[in-house]
Formats: C-alpha cells, sequence, structure tokens
C-alpha cells in the first residue's frame, strides 16, 4: 500500500520535539478565579471561613457575652454529639452512601450500657466494651448489606433505623435510668461528661475525644492506603477495584468504624446528659442533623471528596448559629432558616469550586 | 511452536445472560513476543482480556500461567502474579493525585516508627517514583505531580495509565488501547516503551484498532472474531488490509493460520 511508504515520515521530526516541562505565564486571574483555586486545593477552608466569618459576626454583634472562653467552649460541649456524629457520617458520605441509622444506634448504644450494668449488674467498663461491640457488628451488618447484597446505602440504613429505633425502646421497656443513680452506682458511665476549668474555658472530656477523634480520622484519611482507598471507593468503585483496591474490605472496614463510633457517641451521650434514656431526640434527628453539617463542612454526597475537618467545622457552624441566635433573643426558627440557606449556600459553592477543573 | 506460552487460555466461555461473549476461545502469548489482538467492535476484545486479568471469571475454560494452571479471582490476584492490565477505562480514581492512583492497592509506607505503628504512607518517594516514570514516558506537560487525575487531559490521563503498568509489571503487560486518546507525540513515546518493555523481556499484548501501531510493533496478530480466535498471523506476511478483511469476515482466513 502507498501510505504504508509514509506512514512513519511524520513522526520522524520528533526528535526535535522540546523536552522541557510545560511552564505557562501565570494568567490573572483575577482574586475571584485565584480564590477558586485555593478552595479547589484546599475544600475545607469554605466551612472555615463561614465558621470565622460567623464567630466574628456574632462577637460584633453580641460582645463579650458570646465572644468569651466560656461562651464559645459550651458551644464545643453542645456540638459534641454532632461532631462525633457527624465524623461517622463523613466516612460513609465519602464511600458515596448515606447513613439514616447513626442516631438510632448512638441512642441504642447508650441503653445498652445503661442496661446491661442496671439490669444485669456486668460492670460498667465491660458494658461499655459490650456497647461498642454490638455498636461495631451492626455496622457490620449495614456493612454487609451494602457491599456484599449491593442493596442501595439508602435503603439499607433507612430500615436499620426504624429497626434499631424499635429495638431502644423494646429492649428498654421505654425506662429511663437516672442521672443521680448513675453518678452513685456506675460513675464510669459517665467518664466522658467530666468537666475541667481551663482559664474561663470548660471543657469536657467528650469534647476532647470529639477533637481526637476528628484529628485521628483527618491522619487517617489523608496519610494511609486505607485513608487513599475509602476516596477511591467513593470516587469510583469499578475503577477502585480494577486498580488493586480490596472495594468490599474498604467499605466493610468504614461501617464498621462508623458502627464504632456511633456506639462511642452513645458514651458521650451518657456523659453529656448524665442519664440514659431512650427517647433522647437524637435517635430522631442524629442522621439529618449529621448529614446537615457534612454538607456544610464541603463533602460531596457523590463520594470521593472532602473531608472530615470540613465536617467538623461545619458542625461548629451549626452550634455558633443556635448559641448566638438564642443569645440574640432571636425565635430558634431563624437559626434553622439559616442552616437551610447554608446548606443551599454550600452546595451551590462546591459546584462553583468544582468548574475550576472544567 | 515448541516454547510453552507464557500465558493461555484454553477453551475460555464467557456468558453475560444471553449473550456469549467469549465462545471457546483459545489465547497464546509467548514469552518475549509483542501479542496485538484485533478484533471487530463486540468480537470480545475486552471480555477476553478481563478474564486473563482477573478482572472477570470464565464460565468455561482455562487459564494458564507458565503452562501452570492459573485461576484469578479478582484482579489483585493477577497483579500479584505480575500481569499488569491498563484497561480502556484506565482505571483511575479523578479526585486523586497522580501520585495516589499510580500506587493505587500497593502503596509504600515509611520506613520507621510512623509507617509501622502509624502506617504513614511515604508520599516523597512515591511522588518521586511517578515524576521518573512519568518522564521516562516522555509525558513532560505534566506540571504537578500532585495534580488531581481529572485535571489531566484524555492523552495525559491515558499515559500516565500506562507509565502504572511498565512500571510494575513483572511478567505481562496487557494494553487495552493504549494509543486510542494519545496524541502523535504520546503514541509515539508508547509504541517506544512497549519495544523497550520487549526488550527487557516482558510480553505485551497489545489491543488496538490502529493497524499501523499494530503493524509496527507486533511480532503476531491475534485475529478476534465472534468470540474466539479465528486465526493468527505474522505482520511480515500480511498487509494491513488483509487483517481489516479476516476481522470483519469479508475473506477467509489462511488455513495454515488457523489452529487447530
Amino acid at each position: 500500500m502507498p501510505t504504508d511508504r509514509n506512514a512513519e515520515n511524520y513522526e520522524s521530526v520528533l526528535t526535535g520535539a522540546s523536552g522541557d516541562v510545560a511552564s505557562f505565564d501565570e494568567e490573572d486571574k483575577g482574586l475571584f478565579g485565584r480564590l477558586q483555586e485555593m478552595l479547589h486545593a484546599t475544600p475545607s477552608l469554605v466551612p472555615l471561613i463561614v465558621l470565622v466569618a460567623a464567630i466574628v459576626i456574632f462577637g460584633i454583634a453580641l460582645g463579650s457575652k458570646f465572644f468569651s472562653p466560656f461562651a464559645l467552649t459550651l458551644i464545643l460541649q453542645q456540638v459534641q454529639i454532632v461532631g462525633v456524629l457527624a465524623a461517622a457520617q463523613s466516612l460513609i458520605i465519602l464511600t458515596a452512601g448515606i447513613d439514616l441509622s447513626v442516631g438510632a444506634l448512638a441512642v441504642l448504644s447508650s441503653v445498652i450500657m445503661g442496661q446491661f450494668t442496671f439490669r444485669y449488674g456486668i460492670p460498667p467498663t465491660i458494658s461499655v466494651m459490650l456497647g461498642l461491640t454490638i455498636g461495631t457488628a451492626i455496622g457490620a451488618i449495614n456493612g454487609w448489606l451494602v457491599s456484599r447484597v449491593k442493596l442501595p446505602p439508602f435503603i439499607v440504613t433507612l430500615g436499620m433505623w426504624q429497626i434499631l429505633l424499635a429495638a431502644n425502646y423494646l429492649y428498654s421497656r421505654n425506662e429511663t435510668l437516672r442521672a443521680q443513680d448513675i453518678a452513685q452506682e456506675a460513675p464510669f458511665l459517665q467518664l466522658l461528661g467530666i468537666k475541667f476549668q481551663l482559664g474561663g474555658a470548660t471543657f469536657t472530656m467528650g469534647v476532647l475525644l470529639m477533637v481526637a477523634l476528628v484529628a485521628t480520622l483527618a491522619y487517617a484519611l489523608r496519610s494511609t492506603a486505607w485513608g487513599r482507598h475509602v476516596y477511591a471507593v467513593g470516587d469510583d468503585p469499578e475503577a477502585a477495584k480494577l486498580a488493586g483496591v480490596n472495594v468490599h474490605g474498604t467499605l466493610m472496614s468504614v461501617y464498621m468504624l462508623v458502627g464504632f463510633i456511633c456506639a462511642l457517641t452513645g458514651w458521650v451521650m451518657i456523659g453529656r446528659f448524665g442519664s440514659v434514656s431512650p427517647a433522647v431526640s437524637t435517635g430522631m434527628m442524629g442522621n439529618i442533623q449529621s448529614i446537615t453539617a457534612v454538607v456544610i463542612g464541603g463533602i460531596s454526597l457523590f463520594g470521593g471528596r472532602g473531608s472530615i475537618v470540613g465536617a467538623f467545622f461545619g458542625a461548629l457552624i451549626v452550634g455558633v448559629f443556635e448559641l448566638g441566635l438564642r443569645m440574640a433573643g432571636a425565635n430558634p426558627q431563624w437559626t434553622w432558616l439559616l442552616i437551610g440557606a447554608l446548606i443551599i449556600g454550600a452546595v451551590s459553592l462546591d459546584q462553583w469550586i468544582r468548574k475550576v477543573s472544567q | 511452536m515448541t516454547q510453552t506460552p507464557i500465558l493461555s487460555g484454553r477453551g475460555l466461555v464467557k456468558r453475560f445472560g444471553k449473550v456469549t461473549a467469549l465462545d471457546r476461545c483459545d489465547f497464546d502469548l509467548m514469552p518475549g513476543e509483542i501479542l496485538a489482538v484485533i478484533g471487530d467492535n463486540g468480537a470480545g476484545k475486552s471480555v477476553m482480556i478481563k478474564t486473563l486479568s482477573g478482572a472477570l471469571q470464565p464460565d468455561g475454560g482455562q487459564v494458564y500461567l507458565d503452562g501452570r494452571e492459573a485461576s484469578f479471582q479478582s484482579p489483585t490476584d493477577a497483579r500479584e502474579a505480575g500481569i499488569e492490565t491498563v484497561y480502556q477505562t484506565l482505571a483511575m480514581s479523578p479526585a486523586l493525585s497522580i501520585a495516589d492512583n499510580m500506587f493505587m492497592g500497593r502503596e509504600i509506607r515509611q520506613a520507621g516508627f510512623m509507617g509501622r505503628w502509624f502506617r504513614k504512607l511515604d508520599k516523597p518517594a512515591m511522588e518521586a517514583f511517578a515524576r521518573d516514570k512519568l518522564s521516562e514516558l516522555g509525558l513532560l506537560t505534566i506540571q504537578n505531580i500532585n495534580q488531581a487525575v481529572e485535571t489531566l487531559s484524555g492523552g495525559q490521563r491515558q499515559g500516565v495509565a500506562v507509565a502504572r503498568a511498565a512500571a510494575f509489571g513483572s511478567k505481562v503487560i496487557i494494553l487495552d488501547e493504549p494509543t486510542a486518546a494519545l496524541g502523535v507525540k504520546e503514541s509515539r513515546k508508547v509504541l517506544e516503551l512497549i519495544l523497550d518493555v520487549r526488550s527487557r523481556g516482558i510480553p505485551i499484548i497489545l489491543i488496538s484498532h490502529n493497524m499501523p501501531h499494530v503493524f509496527e510493533v507486533a511480532d503476531r496478530i491475534h485475529v478476534h472474531r465472534l468470540g474466539r480466535r479465528l486465526c493468527v498471523v505474522n505482520p511480515r506476511d500480511y498487509t494491513m488490509s488483509d487483517a481489516v478483511a479476516f476481522m470483519t469476515g469479508a475473506k477467509d482466513p489462511p488455513i495454515e493460520a488457523v489452529p487447530a
């Protein structure tokens, strides 16, 4: 064929091709363009900016009443339950799932820890460990149904939410363990409620646990192979599998870890409330509260993008709004109106940031 | 032929519902050769490759590696046996960096305390390695090894995937359409890389629609048609139009090239 003869000639000039690494004049994209690129590189900056802005605005409006170590650490105490749940929810959402059962599992775990101690006389340390174990096992069931049976996470956890809430009432016989009884007979259950002062600031063990948990998970997600696999599975499970990631193992580890963290939240709840009640609002609202924090924190509901630190900031933003507006004497409905606006705003901003790569 | 094939398949069958994608398909890759696999769209090339690389499990038939029966339950199994594959879909996570993607599933951990107890990854080492491999491939237009794969052009993505396979493959490298999205210069680099890998003694399976590329580098050409091997021809004995005629059924294959 005549074309064969010429087939290689056009490539012969390649010997003279440039071997330099490409470099371009940094085109001035303006303040907006640079901001967009910066946010693309560090997505948790957005919630951090909103958080700082909210603190500054409330600080100016309310003065030292709000802008004091006491009030600011009070926010930490108020968000500790949602903060820990949001850490768990972040992990699931990073794998492109969603967990509606987090709050119910936390309440059930707290009931298990309390009832095991008081009904069966099991030492509280053992009860707590059993509660954490059962939480992990329930997480494993969720994970198995999602990863092996291939059910959508929304459906699995919608069902599990109802099952756990009902089991929680059935098992506890709708009975509340009073704070004084726990303080007298099993103070270990309230361990995470222990308070200590630092200047004017008040911290609890639960707050420290939340901060340590977020820091540990942030490290694990960024700097270990497991963390990279969580992102890869959330991004594109098929590609991750072909690239050699154990997708099933990664999903199972995430759901079990989330079950464990939810049970840990149950323990935090005993510290925060003092008592153990099957009827606390976390059972019904914990899932929506944690998803709200995660979305405001800039984690994509489609998986694979975002940082857990962002979700922590998201939980704090909600806490700042709640306390600030309450101190300002506003109707509490304003909090939810603003949070709603923030959710829509956060997702719109996320879309805009993403355009940097197109 | 007296040599034993390094990788072979016998009577491979794969069905998806009522569709038969592989129909008692045979396959042989000899040591040190470049075997091109050509065939029409839907002939079952990709399915055959996936059964060889562990991404799919055949419903019947047997895969042999080095003459021994091999049963790859997952791509990881095949990779551990030394078979690296570049899939058409590239198998990359768009939101993760180039280095993350190159080392997906075989990350390097730091030496010493942090790596041992905190399982910390050795990012500098992985980045340096990734940068090396990309410059070997001549992918110099990539400016930042930490940029997310989604910010790369299609050709650059393919280059990264090929570099990943070339860097880790020890027994067999399978390339599914490696030059389809590449520019002239990058295609040339990939072809050079293929020849370079062969000179290191590692055989390559090259699936391609690009006849000039196939005829330039292949030692033998496996013509795939209707889910099975139609014939194997030597590119020096036949022209590109012959090959196209075989794979489309316009011409019957030569008797001597049809395996028993």
